[in-house]
């Protein structure tokens, strides 16, 4: 990994920051021993989105056993092990408290060190387990809570260049499927829904000032809202495929020539796609062609590193180790936390 | 044998640490120190101070609420992993019957409160002489509660930091037949928990991973899809 030397570091990493109860063991950062996912979301169905309280219930309920799975999984026991990494924050605070607190339990009972990590930094590192992450280098972070271009010149130094500054891509994802009335999770089904489209409504592109990197999706939101508002009024019938096709070409053409104006300017060796809505066909494709035209490398994790799991928190943690960061067991959930360098 | 206790169902946070049936060690507090943060350094320096190493623990017991969903989760999950990571037994009480278990050698009938919020309880109501469940654990508003206890027409003793607030409700329905504990029987106590724990069989460790808390209630959000699901079956 660059310029850190790891000598078999092996790291139990845990997450349960919205709904997906995670366990893994990484070694060096970039090689998954096993990756445990309990997801919740057959449960979250009915109710049209995660609902925080009971994705608190199933975390407790869940996270001893993918634990265990995770340690059966690489054949180790706790004394394999060299450090526990958990995810601090940001997500729902009930949620984060369950992984914190097992982590903290099992970090003082096994006597290991114990480290909070950023889950945003998590999805970033994600790609350290598919292959060396060379800087500087650009991330696209793109899931149901987050929208953001993050500029990395080394390990460990994150500047956030650009956010959305309402609603997330994905989250637009998830509204603009109630709209169609599309089970949850939807961001999936448009995407699927855009590639059977031949036809596509034309939804506005929010660019925001010229030089912004930032992003805004809620008025293309309320723009597919009004669309579909009318048509009903005058008795039309919508037509799914057009509108997802429509929606999505709007949101991977702003995201698209937003990361490619960065990294032009920020002359990056890399850039990489992260978080769920990085698992969208139609982002990758456009992702790539243009990264591919530029010249500059790009790259994506396989769908299972893209949505949340424990591997990716592994990653990230390693080279926090390296960097001598270790956590407490005073460490509490932080709904809120903020992407910040660990080094200087 | 040597018992660790822990107890975080509601805002008071309690630890403690039996060996041989004997108190060595607890911590009872109701700061304003989130159990989140404060738990497990509690935990930490509870075995420190009793000079005590995690793999000497024979077995732990936890307060299973029901309380504050956050609060009883958070010592289920450090009681869980601990429990699991060690390989030791767990035993989960109810929080109520701890409570209540500070006035076990009253005679009568003890109601042990826990403010749920907008006018509802986690309560029961427990006989002190054979400690006997005569109301099991609920979730209730404090007027269904009160009418429920007026029916009893005895004397009953009020428990926990929490009575204070519904004090003149209390009062006012069941006049000197409310009896308020001292103040300082209020707090839970982990050594309590462990007590009551101590009573039980041990179950084995394979148990532990199906532990779940005791909520007493089913998520808003649930309640709310329930009685959805209900109205449309009626139309």
């Amino acid at each position: 990994m660059g310029e850190f030397i790891m000598d078999n570091l092996v790291i139990l990493a845990i997450e349960s920051s919205c709904d997906e109860t995670a366990a893994a063991i990484i070694r060096n950062g970039s090689e998954i021993i096993s990756n445990v996912v309990a997801s919740q979301i057959e449960s979250h169905k009915r109710f049209g989105g995660v609902v925080p309280e009971i994705a608190s219930r199933h975390h407790v309920e869940q996270i001893t056993v993918v634990i265990e799975e995770a340690l059966a999984k690489a054949n180790m026991k706790p004394a394999d092990l060299d450090a526990v990494a958990v995810t601090e924050g940001p997500g729902l605070v009930g949620a984060l408290l369950i992984g914190i607190n097992a982590a903290k339990a099992f970090a003082f009972a096994n006597n290991l060190p114990i480290l909070g990590v950023h889950h945003i930094a998590g999805h970033i590192y994600a790609n350290a387990l598919v292959q060396p992450m060379e800087f500087p280098l650009l991330a696209l972070v793109v899931s149901g809570g987050h929208t953001e271009l993050v500029y990395m010149k080394e390990h460990g130094s994150f500047e956030v260049i650009g956010e959305t500054r309402d609603d997330a891509a994905g989250e637009a994802y998830d509204k603009v499927a109630r709209v169609l009335g599309l089970p949850y999770p939807g961001g999936p089904r448009i995407d699927q829904l855009a590639h059977e489209g031949e036809e596509a409504v034309v939804f506005p592109r929010v660019w925001l000032e010229e030089d912004s990197y930032d992003f805004s999706f809620s008025g293309l939101k309320s723009a597919v809202i009004n669309y579909k508002h009318n048509m009903d009024q005058r008795g039309e019938e919508i037509s799914p495929t057009a509108v997802a096709k429509g929606f999505q070409e709007s949101v991977v053409e702003v995201l698209t020539a937003k990361t490619l104006r960065a990294a032009r300017q920020y002359n990056v060796k890399q850039v990489i796609a992260a978080g769920g809505v990085a698992a969208n066909k139609g982002l990758r494709t456009s992702l790539e062609v243009t990264f591919a035209d530029e010249g500059i490398p790009f790259y994506v994790p396989p769908l299972k590193l893209c949505t949340d799991n424990a591997a990716m928190i592994g990653a990230a943690a390693a080279p926090m180790f390296e960097a001598g960061k270790r956590g407490n067991l005073t460490m509490n959930g932080r709904p809120g936390m903020e992407l910040k360098s660990w080094v200087e | 044998m040597i018992w660790l206790g822990i107890e975080t169902a509601n805002a008071p946070l309690s630890v403690a640490v039996v060996k041989d049936g004997k108190v060595v060690a607890e911590v009872i507090q109701n700061i304003k120190l989130t159990h989140s943060a404060g738990a497990m350094p509690a935990i930490e320096n509870i075995l420190a101070n009793a000079g005590i190493k995690t793999n000497e623990l024979d077995a732990i017991a936890v307060s299973e609420g029901p309380g504050s969903y956050t609060g009883v989760r958070i010592g289920v999950t450090l009681a869980k992993t601990l429990a699991w990571t060690l390989q030791k037994p767990l035993v989960g009480v109810s929080s109520l019957k701890a409570l209540a278990a500070n006035a076990a050698l009253y005679d009568g009938l003890i109601c042990p409160i826990f403010d749920a919020r907008r006018n509802n309880v986690y309560t029961a109501v427990y006989n002190g002489a054979g400690f006997d469940v005569v109301v099991a654990d609920y979730h209730d508003h404090i007027d269904g509660l009160l009418n429920r206890l007026k029916a009893f027409e005895s004397p009953i003793l009020f428990i926990g930091a929490d009575v204070d607030i519904f004090w003149d409700k209390i009062i006012e329905v069941l006049g000197d037949y409310a009896l308020r504990a001292p103040f300082s029987d209020d707090l839970p106590r982990a050594s309590e928990v462990i007590r009551l724990a101590s009573m039980r069989d041990l179950p084995s460790v394979e148990a532990i991973h199906h532990f779940i808390p005791q909520y007493k209630r089913i998520a808003e959000a649930e309640a709310n899809w329930l009685k959805e699901q209900k109205e449309k079956a009626h139309e």
